[in-house]
């Protein structure tokens, strides 16, 4: 236990991402089993106690210390947890008992019912010191709010064995924690874990920004590049999964989707929801938007906002692995593919017939569906790979400049939003993996999404400076504008014209927005 | 002694405490014609007094932060007496020079605490007990999550992070008067012989604590100093300058912060700090409370910090007690 709070102290005071990459990685290296698999599942968010919720440690402290010294001291500190950590009178002779392990808290958390999780917890906290008492505190109820992302974490993972983070993303969701075959596999004393008959993620392939390049349409296919959330389907025949971009199982958000595929492979496409003035086309991202990130869908929900997939490219046909082949090929097999599927869920995506790489432009510009985003561009002769790669696949977006920023700090507005964070600053990433501020924009959104974002913020608040909280650098903004200048007012030497919120991009990962030079190249 | 309802002769007003017969103002933050002065911290000590009354090492930091001579020294156990009312200063243990005041008048006495700690202290004489009827506390730590960790497991902090990195150089922000020296006195106290490299804003205070008499060994001002020489080394710097382009000429720092507010930490996260060390130079929440246990008083005033936790927990020990409210104390002054 010692040896987790320890980490978890040090990635609180550690800015880099390679230090905390380091950090995590020393430990995972020298952690026992089972612990270091617990506290990956920790750091990971996928460790839940049902039975200890906030409330406990709450009503746990109120045994021990007086309420008003405790709500002066919650306040001063701006955190439960570590209120309670610090504030919790210190027993003389813990070392009697010694220090329990993660794996025997966890254990033991997993197991306690409600009524006990209270009397369970104080036991632990008189056999530790404050800094032990913050991890316990932190482990037990989930939110380490360390700055680490589930992906960093899965990238540390992968650094301590010398392995890609992608193949951790394949068998991840497959896998339970502690994650005992994961380590042993990555140890070398196992093979990669048994997926058979499982239906697990793999990663996707992206694409670059077209920017000024010019392409020869004889090697490129082109397709429209539509303005919803990118998913992956798979399907064993007995189960069917819908995977996020960043690799999030978002089966339980579109059931409606997840049950009409009843076939075997796995396809990669387009979620989109079908609008109703647009002689049942896809509807604009808004739409979509009130279908994400909601646990359960009511069937009133799945009924106004029907969802729909625009498949794009066919990974496996059955047990077939087609990734080698090329898209050509690949394409051939989805459009035998797809008359099978239930027609009200799932089409193709069509390619689009142009003369030339001008014409193309034409049509492009000439889109003017709101769930039309740009175009694609795609190399015939392309293997399916992980990740971008140059040469192989394009994308071509439409006009306004947009770039997808992280959210860095808030502020709250006034007038009518008054109570809200409503003012966001955003950054791009430099060279160097590091957030640097490129604008502030406080428009765009819609009062369900500023009331999600305003969430976001109280939920996420790192700092605070006076009226302004700096927050995690998770949530992805898509920032539209009209023109980038240089400025001195941004660390980034750039500012925009007309910024605006476009789109909240939950199902991308922080790591993915857009980097600095990508602006400076729009300058215009 | 006498009761506490007597206490007419002493006011409190947001800008200082008032001693009406003496019309005299301790730690006065505006300029008054006469002023006893606790201690040289520029929330206690301002410059623009007529006449002031301090310990002869408080005068000294007065005098090389203002350049005003107009004291009157008081060394501890010594008294004076100012409109019938008499005053002695007495070690409050804070920094170098800092006292209690206590002031007797009509058979009741008075103790004015400025700011305190019970903790040894290698650079300054140790609290004293006072009994008294009104006890006038500090309260900076004034909230039970406050409980300073003894400070060799600091120190050890410190020295572990050297060892750990002789290819970078640790950074320790501390204030520059008080703090800055104790870390050095503690760091000495712990064996530590090598130079300790200091930013121009600490140098003339560690001048003068020597001049004092407190030996404080090898130290090296950063600006006379090639970068390499400092690999692997202790440096102090004001916490202003920790993140200032300052730093830019040091090698890799390991940044780092002496202050009781590491405690909490989204506090040293806000700093940007590496290296929380938790050393103060106030009283933690049991110090706060034993103190109040051990003066004994009948009333117990609190003052700048947080006097409401404080107050409360006087309440529930059926001690009497009120909050002061004065103006321009800086909290982060630790």
């Amino acid at each position: 236990m010692q040896d987790f709070s320890n980490l978890l102290d040090r990635l609180i005071y550690t800015r880099s991402r390679n230090d905390k990459l380091g950090l995590i990685s020393a430990y995972l290296k020298e952690a026992p089993d089972p612990d270091r698999g617990w506290v990956l599942a920790a750091l990971t968010g996928e460790l839940d106690f049902p039975t200890v919720k906030a409330s406990a440690v709450r009503n746990m402290a109120m045994e021990r210390v007086d309420e008003t010294l405790f709500r002066l001291s919650r306040d001063f500190v701006g955190d439960t947890a570590e209120t309670v950590a610090l504030i919790w009178p210190e027993q003389i002779d813990k070392s009697a008992v010694g220090i329990p392990t993660v794996g025997e808290i966890v254990d033991e958390l997993a197991s306690v019912s409600r009524s006990d999780a209270p009397i369970l917890l104080a036991n632990f906290m008189d056999r530790m010191g404050s800094n032990e008492r913050y991890a316990l505190l932190k482990l037990a109820t989930g939110g380490m709010r360390v700055g680490v992302s589930a992906r960093l974490a899965k990238t540390a993972f992968a650094k301590t064995y010398d392995m890609p983070v992608e193949d951790i993303e394949e068998v991840w969701h497959a896998l339970q924690p502690p994650y005992s075959e994961l380590f042993a596999w990555g140890e070398g004393k196992a093979d990669r874990p048994d997926l058979t008959g499982f239906p697990f993620f793999r990663p996707f392939m992206l694409a670059h920004p077209l920017e000024d390049r010019l392409i020869d349409l004889t090697d490129y296919a082109a397709e429209w590049k539509w303005d919803g959330i990118r998913i992956q389907i798979v399907g064993t025949g007995q189960e069917t999964r819908l995977f996020s971009r960043g690799g999030d199982d978002i089966t339980r958000s579109f059931p409606d989707v997840a049950e009409a595929f009843t076939a075997v492979g796995v396809l990669d496409g387009e979620l989109l929801v079908r609008g109703e003035y647009q002689g049942g086309e896809a509807a604009s991202f808004n739409a979509l938007q009130q279908r994400l990130g909601r646990k359960k869908v009511s069937a009133k929900m799945q009924i106004e906002y029907p969802a729909f997939v625009r498949l794009y490219d066919i990974l496996f046909d059955g047990e077939t692995d087609l990734r080698e082949q090329s898209w050509i090929d690949r394409r051939r097999t989805l459009e035998r593919f797809v008359p099978k599927l239930n027609a009200e869920r799932f089409d193709i995506s069509t390619i689009l017939e142009a003369r030339d790489f001008e014409h193309l432009g034409e049509i492009r510009d000439g889109a003017r569906d709101a769930a039309i985003e740009g175009v694609m561009l795609k190399r015939k002769d392309s293997p399916y790979i992980s990740g971008r790669k140059t040469g192989l696949w394009y994308k071509w977006k439409r006009d306004p400049l947009v770039v997808d920023c992280v959210m860095m700090y808030a502020q709250r507005g006034s007038g009518k939003r008054s109570s809200f964070y409503s003012d966001y600053t955003f950054g791009c990433w430099t060279e160097d993996g590091e957030l640097y501020p490129v604008g502030k924009a406080y428009s765009g959104f819609t009062d369900e999404e500023l009331k999600m974002l305003d969430r976001f913020v109280r939920q996420n608040t790192l700092n605070r400076f006076g009226p302004v909280r700096e927050v995690e650098k998770t949530m992805v903004l898509e920032v539209a504008f009209d023109s980038v200048h240089e400025s001195k007012r941004h660390k980034s030497g750039l500012a925009m014209r007309f910024p605006r919120i476009s789109r909240i991009r939950t199902d991308k990962p922080a790591e993915e927005a857009d980097r600095v030079e990508t602006l400076k190249k729009m300058i215009s | 002694m006498g009761m506490a309802q007597s206490s007419h002769w002493i006011e409190p007003h947001p800008h200082g405490i008032y001693i009406k017969p003496a019309d005299a103002w301790i730690d006065p933050s505006r300029a008054v014609s006469r002023a006893l002065v606790t201690h040289g911290h520029a929330d206690h000590a301002r410059g623009g007094h007529g006449k002031v009354w301090a310990t002869p090492e408080t005068l000294a930091i007065m005098n090389l932060r203002y350049g005003t001579n107009v004291g009157q020294p008081v060394s501890y156990g010594e008294g004076i007496e100012l409109g019938g009312v008499k005053i002695s200063y007495h070690s409050a243990g804070h920094v170098l020079g800092s006292a209690q005041i206590l002031m007797e008048y009509q058979g009741e006495r008075v103790v004015a605490t400025g700011d305190y700690k019970r903790r040894a202290d290698p650079t300054c004489a140790s609290f004293e007990v006072i009994p008294c009827d009104i006890f006038i506390t500090e309260a900076t730590f004034g909230l039970p999550v406050f409980k300073h960790p003894s400070t060799d497991i600091e120190i050890q902090k410190l020295l572990s992070a050297k060892e750990a990195h002789p290819g970078r150089c640790i950074l320790v922000g501390a204030y520059a008067l008080g703090k800055a020296q104790r870390v050095i006195g503690e760091l000495r106290a712990a064996g530590y012989h090598e130079p300790i490299y200091l930013h121009g804003a600490l140098e003339k205070m560690c001048e003068l604590y020597g001049e004092l008499g407190v030996d404080l060994g090898d130290i090296q001002p950063v600006m006379e100093t090639e970068k390499e020489v400092m690999r692997g080394q202790i440096i102090l710097a004001p916490p202003s300058a920790l993140n200032d382009r300052w730093s830019r000429r040091l090698p890799d720092p390991v940044t780092a912060m002496a202050s009781g507010w590491m405690r909490v930490r989204q506090r040293a996260r806000q700093r940007n700090v590496e290296l929380p060390i938790i050393m103060s130079d106030h009283a933690d929440w049991d110090e706060l409370t034993q103190t109040i246990k051990d003066v004994s008083p009948t009333e117990t005033w609190v003052t700048h910090g947080r006097e409401d936790a404080l107050v409360h927990w006087c309440a529930l020990n059926q001690i009497k007690a009120k909050a002061l409210e004065l103006v321009g104390r800086e909290e982060e002054d630790d």
